[in-house]
């Protein structure tokens, strides 16, 4: 569909039917289960660890909310820093614009394949397939998101695109892709044979595409953090590294990493530091690649910035600590959601960059939520996502209008609710349904109560309301 | 000496479908020397319009809140979600009021105000409990609920496993997304069924008419009570639970 944004990836379901696949999918509800339960108890390991985790967490609020306030100057900084120290610097209003300017650059060195280091802000894009389709090939080094590009799969988490996928499930995916087999499903044979297969594609790429964690205005410095060590091959050894960065990444100076380079590794891998922390500021001659892009994305950002309560999400470092502690999540996986950002930090943060609420899908995510409130919790820079939920919720119901079921019902009830007569009225109405009941308990309402019922009983309206005992008693 | 003159918000939930929470609010208040009202006024906090999107609908609600609990010492709710509600959704609705300010969920109210964990309560039975999100994410009740429930005589207290994990009630989310919530649902019944507990207890009957509804339908024999009913029961006068 032409001027769709493809952040949400297009003929998804609704949550709920997108939901109920993933429900009955009982291999994918165990490996999610293992693997959230698994990082979300190391994750709370590392973090009790400091004493002085909840002034960090205000520091990376205060940090990105003041960048926000501020964001076109420190936007014009970086771009005067990078361009000083060699680089060329490139902006995106949208994903078209910046995939157009990707390709161009990609076949200005005539290359047909290139190596890509994990990058939220591409997948954001749909650049792999814009490239393709430009006849470009690009290769996947971070092990999960190869899993998932070979398995011709959509990722399902922000940190472990590949979680809902199991060992033995890996081994055959490498398998059937690889031209060498890997000896077992062990995982360090699985790496293994990863490892062999990348390192080809390492020595032969001349351009690299990559995201950045962080850029610093000052000096102009673009941050990867990264586990693995692909990502330092991909921005080290090809001739021409190209970077697609949102304009939210942004922090002002050097001493502003020290708070992130804290928070993210212990919020994401429930590591205290990464292993791999890649810093280029430009080009140096004679020291990595030689031409260096950086593409400043907005698609759909400045629009979420004007937005007073949504406009927080753009805080996020891409840590997916709110995936691991979703009790949604962990029972629908990340597909569920139709986008690159799963989760409750995608249930707001996708509906925002697409920016239509009036899309049924885009419309379902503020909803995938019970508002528990553990991912405000665990957020490193404090997002409080059901604050941002239920701001959603309420454009996605503006969206669809007042004459719908839920809509009059509501009304009905807010009009009974008005009035302190009409509201006790109501209950000797509702008490009536004690009829329905057996031992107390209603086991089959009708449409929509027929939701709850199926697997839930439901309380009949006692015959005396407490308001009523009290009338009798007290007054 | 007379105690604070208290309001009881009893909620929309408990007033109509569980009265006995209500009577047990207003029975433990009094023998702990409070003057208690119901204000006739009350009605809902308009939760359940805000969170599913109809904050044009709790406006209002939130405004007869406020008006309706003018002029208490305290307002008192056995709801940690509705207690949510008004302390941290209100003022952004409407402005702050007295009434919002000295709004307390039932065991901020006992441990903070009266500075009591003793509530001189007898309920002879092995309990679990489950800590609501609202109450533990929104109001922050920490163990105040669980010191409580440790000084009830002859009861006798069964850690929950994940205890911090959702219900997946969730309000209109049980319908809008009723086969997510009941897998949230299923995980949270079987670690119910894992503790050997007769009772699940919790401060908000919201959650437990949600588990509750679940138990039931399975037949599993484990009752649901509110805080507010084991804090009321006495050795003399034991609270009549088993209705649900």
């Amino acid at each position: 569909m032409a001027g769709r944004n493809p952040v949400t990836w297009l003929g998804s379901p609704t949550f709920p039917k997108a939901a109920h696949i993933a429900l009955g999918d009982t291999q994918l509800r165990s490996n999610l289960r293992k693997a959230t339960t698994t990082i979300r108890t190391k994750r709370a390991g590392v973090v009790a660890e400091l004493d002085d985790w909840e002034r960090l967490r205000r520091a990376g609020e205060a940090i990105k909310d003041s960048v926000l306030a501020d964001l076109d100057t420190y936007l014009s900084r970086l771009e005067e820093s990078v361009t000083a120290r060699g680089g060329v610097v490139h902006w995106a209003r949208d994903a078209d614009e910046a995939n157009r300017i990707v390709l161009d650059l990609v076949r200005a060195q005539g290359a047909e394949e290139v190596v890509k280091v994990k990058s939220m802000a591409t997948a954001e894009l749909g650049l792999n397939e814009a490239l393709e389709e430009g006849g470009v090939h690009a290769v996947e080094t971070d092990l999960a998101e190869l899993i998932v590009q070979l398995g011709h799969d959509r990722p399902s988490h922000i940190l472990v695109p590949a979680i809902h996928r199991n060992r033995a499930e890996i081994k055959n995916i490498f398998d059937r892709e690889m031209p060498e087999r890997p000896a077992s499903d062990e995982p360090r044979d699985l790496a293994e044979a990863a490892r062999r297969h990348l390192r080809r594609k390492f020595l032969s790429a001349k351009v690299a595409i990559s995201g950045a964690n962080f850029a610093v205005a000052d000096t102009g410095s673009i941050v990867v953090v990264e586990s693995e060590g692909n990502g330092r091959m991909c921005v080290t050894l090809p001739e021409t590294l190209i970077t697609v960065m949102g304009i939210e990444k942004v922090v002002p100076s050097w001493q502003d990493l020290e708070v992130f380079l804290q928070l993210l590794p212990r919020s994401s891998t429930a590591e205290r530091m990464n292993p791999y922390t890649s810093v280029w500021s430009g080009v140096t001659p004679g020291d990595g690649p030689s031409t260096f892009h950086l593409v400043l994305l907005d698609n759909g950002r400045t629009a979420t910035l004007a937005d007073r309560v949504g406009r927080q999400a753009l805080r996020c470092i891409r840590c997916s600590a709110c995936l691991n502690v979703c009790p949604v999540y962990e029972r629908t996986g990340g597909q569920a959601y139709g986008s690159v950002y799963p989760g409750p930090i995608g249930a707001i943060l996708a509906p925002q960059l697409s920016g239509d609420l009036h899309d049924e899908q885009v419309a379902s995510l503020p909803f995938a939520s019970s508002l528990c409130g553990a991912c405000y919790e665990v957020c490193p820079v404090r997002i409080n996502i059901p604050e941002v939920l239920t701001h959603l919720r309420e454009q996605a119901v503006k969206a669809k209008g007042k004459r719908t079921p839920e809509a009059i019902a509501m009304s009905a009830a807010a009009w009974v609710f008005a009035d302190p007569k009409r509201y006790e009225a109501m209950q000797r109405a509702g008490s009536l349904s004690r009829l329905l009941a057996r031992d107390g308990r209603i086991s089959r309402l009708p449409w929509p109560g027929s939701k709850w019922t199926a697997t839930r009983d439901a309380p009949s309206i006692p015959e005396e309301s407490f308001r009523a005992w009290w009338r009798r008693n007290r007054e | 000496m007379t105690g604070p003159r208290v309001a009881l918000f009893a909620t929309c939930l408990t007033d109509t479908l569980y009265p006995e929470t209500a009577r047990a609010v207003l029975t433990l208040l009094e023998r702990l020397g409070c003057t208690v009202e119901f204000p006739l006024a009350q009605t809902c906090c308009g939760q359940m319009h805000f969170n599913t999107g109809y904050a044009g609908h709790a406006r209002p609600l939130a405004r007869d809140y406020a008006a309706a609990f003018d002029g208490y010492d305290y307002v008192v709710t056995p709801s940690g979600s509705c207690g949510g509600m008004v302390r941290e959704i209100h003022p952004g609705l409407c402005g702050t009021s007295p009434a919002v300010e000295r709004t307390y969920e039932l065991s901020e109210f006992l441990v903070d105000v009266l500075g009591t964990i003793d509530v001189g309560a007898y309920f002879p039975h092995r309990v679990t409990y489950h800590p609501t999100c609202h109450s533990l994410r929104m109001l922050g009740v920490g163990d105040k609920p669980l010191r409580l429930l440790r000084a009830v005589e002859g009861l006798e207290l069964t850690e929950l496993p994940l205890a911090e994990q959702c219900c997946g009630f969730g309000g209109t989310f049980a319908i809008k997304n009723a086969e997510t919530s009941t897998a949230m649902l299923a995980d949270k019944m079987n670690a119910v069924q894992d503790t050997g507990a007769q009772v699940l207890t919790a401060g908000d009957n919201s959650c437990l008419m949600h588990i509750g509804g679940g138990l039931s339908r399975l037949r599993a024999g484990i009752r649901t009570v509110h805080l507010a009913e084991i804090l009321a029961s006495t050795e003399e006068e034991p609270w009549p639970v088993g209705t649900r």
